[in-house]
């Protein structure tokens, strides 16, 4: 008759096999080969890359495959994995002013030197599901070729002094949040590396409160860019940088309001957001979060969630919520046994409480 | 092994530097160390930060149990054993007595454990100071200060309510008269068994990234007041299956009519006393 906890073991056994049976499906259709997923859901392998903190496409479109889909599965399959690999050293600082940009567009300009470029972007596709094959085309011929350098939207206000000036010089060291924890308070390098790492959907509602009145921020999308950058190292041994590859990256850099205080004239204020791969929607969010959690800095009036770095920084991470909202399926039985004789002693002092208070 | 990673999961440069910051809590009883906890295959707030103490600590010829309510066949503690069996191939086993090390959730042991042993638990929240303050800046400041008041101003308006301090698991404790310590969400039940245990009792919180630790033989004292001293949960039942009466006990529905059955919490325990029991009759 006392069963209830016996067998863990097979039921695991069992509930394995059913996941498998259950992840493959009708075994008469094709199973999803990974160059199809790394190829045409390359933007959900880009969201896998970015907040598993790995860019590896295949690894990525693997674990796509083995979370059916569930991105936030895939996520946690590649850090869990990336956990295991050694660390050889750090790349240089990405150089985006180089990026060989295939979108940008800016906000706050009509045309900027290199100009506007929509590139392979849903925003005007009207969102008509279409029914049947979609069209393929296998080349699209560019009408004219995209001039080779495209200098920053905001190193043009930036020549003006309108803009606040950012030197790398004085960036401190970085930190490395997968190999040290987060202490409060971060400075800017490590909020900006846990945003990038945050969950999209988390940062954008976060973002989305900065527009509608908490943490209002007045941004301008100063420049939106995507494209390949090359990602070069310094290997102690050669003394020279080298070229290691190329990866795709989104940046986003806001221009915000900024009226002055803290001995800073007035003048507009940078968000910045970079995203590996096509990764827009995330880079935006992030960018628009940086902004609002500058407001110590800047020395702005704190009220609002998304200007508290305790509260953002500290549930910004999916694989740390998700694992801490689904514990609640594991036995508390210890807990809840220890809870109910508490309660049941409440519950009898308040009716003993009661029968006095009736007597007299 | 048919493994390609490295023994025990993790490498030895990061077990190294979880031996550093477990020695570190060792030196400071009590004291919650920030520790650069990595992302395990097992998900946060299931026991990532056991799982990379324990695997810190294994070493090929040692015994592992896992228990999760005090039991080795719920799920997790399965899951945990078959992870440790899979990645570094020691022996397990589910009795108290023959392991070296038990990781746990939730519970002590009934059994008292000896100074061979290490008791390695999972926590999820390692602040005991977090319900009453979010921040974890302020909370750090707080303990930094021994400025415990707002913990004693909680359990003083539990008994001006109630009567009494109605907390009955993760009752915070002083360790070594200094640090203000989560026990980890044990029943207050298990709360005397951390008082000057020959046991080293090691705690990993492995999202909130904190270690620490309550070394053997440490003075380790549930909050109380003079006027209201700490009291442990207490039955009016036995346990159903082998009648021990000192025992933390689970209640376990049975019927649809709302039949109770009360049963010992440690399975190992349990199981102990009916062996016993069996070979007396015999």
């Amino acid at each position: 008759m006392y069963v209830a906890v016996k067998g863990g073991e097979r039921a695991i056994a069992r509930s394995l096999e059913l996941l498998a049976e259950a992840r493959r499906g009708d075994t008469a259709v094709p199973e999803l080969e990974l160059a199809q997923i790394r190829q045409q859901l390359r933007l959900g392998v880009a969201r896998v890359m970015q907040e598993g903190s790995l860019y590896d496409e295949d690894l990525a479109a693997l674990a796509i495959r083995q979370a059916a889909g569930d991105m936030q599965e895939a996520i946690f399959l590649l850090r869990a994995y990336r956990t295991t690999l050694p660390r050889f050293g750090y790349s240089e600082p990405l150089a985006t002013q180089a990026m060989r940009v295939r979108r940008r567009v800016s906000g706050t300009f009509k045309d900027v030197p290199g100009g506007q470029v929509l590139g392979p972007t849903y925003d005007y596709t009207q969102r008509l599901l279409e029914f049947g094959a979609s069209a393929a085309s296998n080349t699209v011929e560019a009408d004219e070729p995209l001039a080779t350098t495209m200098p920053r939207v905001l190193d043009l206000l930036d020549a003006e002094a309108l803009i606040e000036r950012i030197d790398p010089g004085s960036d401190p060291e970085p930190t490395d949040l997968t190999r040290d924890p987060l202490m409060f308070p971060a400075d800017r390098a490590t909020r900006l590396q846990n945003l990038a790492r945050g969950d999209e959907g988390f940062l954008l509602g976060m973002a989305y409160s900065t527009q509608r009145g908490y943490a209002e921020s007045h941004p301008f999308a100063g420049e939106i860019r995507m494209g390949e950058v090359d990602v070069l190292i310094c290997p102690e041994e050669l003394g020279f940088a080298i070229e290691i590859g190329e990866i795709t990256l989104t940046e986003c850099q806001m221009i915000n309001q900024f009226h002055g205080g803290n001995g800073v004239p007035p003048q507009f204020t940078r968000g910045y957001g970079l995203s590996m791969g096509e990764g827009e929607r995330k880079a935006m969010a992030m960018a628009l979060v940086d902004r609002s959690l500058r407001c110590d800095e800047l020395g702005e009036p704190a009220y609002a969630p998304a200007q508290n770095q305790e509260f953002v920084l500290s549930h910004s991470d999916n694989v740390e919520a998700s694992g801490f909202v689904q514990h609640l399926k594991l036995p508390h039985y210890v807990d809840f046994q220890a809870e109910l004789s508490l309660l049941r002693t409440l519950a009898a002092q308040q009716r003993k409480a009661a029968g006095t208070e009736a007597l007299a | 092994m048919s493994t390609p990673y490295n023994f025990a999961f993790l490498d030895e440069n990061t077990k190294r530097m979880l031996r550093r910051a477990l020695l570190k809590a060792v030196a400071i009883p009590g004291y919650q160390v920030p520790f650069g906890s990595r992302e395990m295959p097992l998900p946060y707030g299931w026991g990532t930060g056991g799982i990379q103490v324990t695997a810190a600590l294994l070493g090929p010829d040692d015994v592992l149990k896992v228990i999760d309510q005090g039991a080795d066949d719920t799920t997790n503690a399965v899951n945990i054993r078959r992870f440790f069996g899979r990645v570094a191939g020691v022996a397990t086993t589910e009795r108290t007595a023959d392991a070296s090390v038990i990781q746990t959730r939730h519970r002590i042991p009934e059994i008292p454990l000896r100074e061979d042993q290490l008791l390695v638990f999972q926590v999820p929240e390692p602040e005991p100071l977090r319900t009453l303050e979010p921040r974890e800046a302020e909370t750090r400041t707080m303990h930094a200060l021994a400025d415990y008041g707002l913990m004693h101003v909680k359990l003083y308006e539990d008994i001006a309510q109630y009567g009494h301090i109605a907390t009955s698991y993760d009752y915070p404790v002083m360790v070594d008269g200094r640090y203000l310590t989560s026990p980890s969400p044990i029943p207050k039940f298990d709360n005397p068994k951390l008082d000057r245990s020959p046991a080293l009792m090691l705690f990993g919180a492995g999202r909130e990234k904190r270690l620490y630790a309550i070394p053997p033989y440490t003075r380790v004292e549930s909050l109380a007041f003079d006027d209201h001293p700490f009291e442990i949960q207490r039955w009016e039942h036995h346990c159903a299956l082998c009648g021990a009466g000192d025992s933390y006990l689970d209640e376990v529905v049975v019927d649809d009519r709302g039949t109770r059955m009360f049963v010992c919490s440690d399975t190992d325990y349990c199981s102990q006393r009916r062996d016993d029991a069996t070979e007396e009759a015999a």
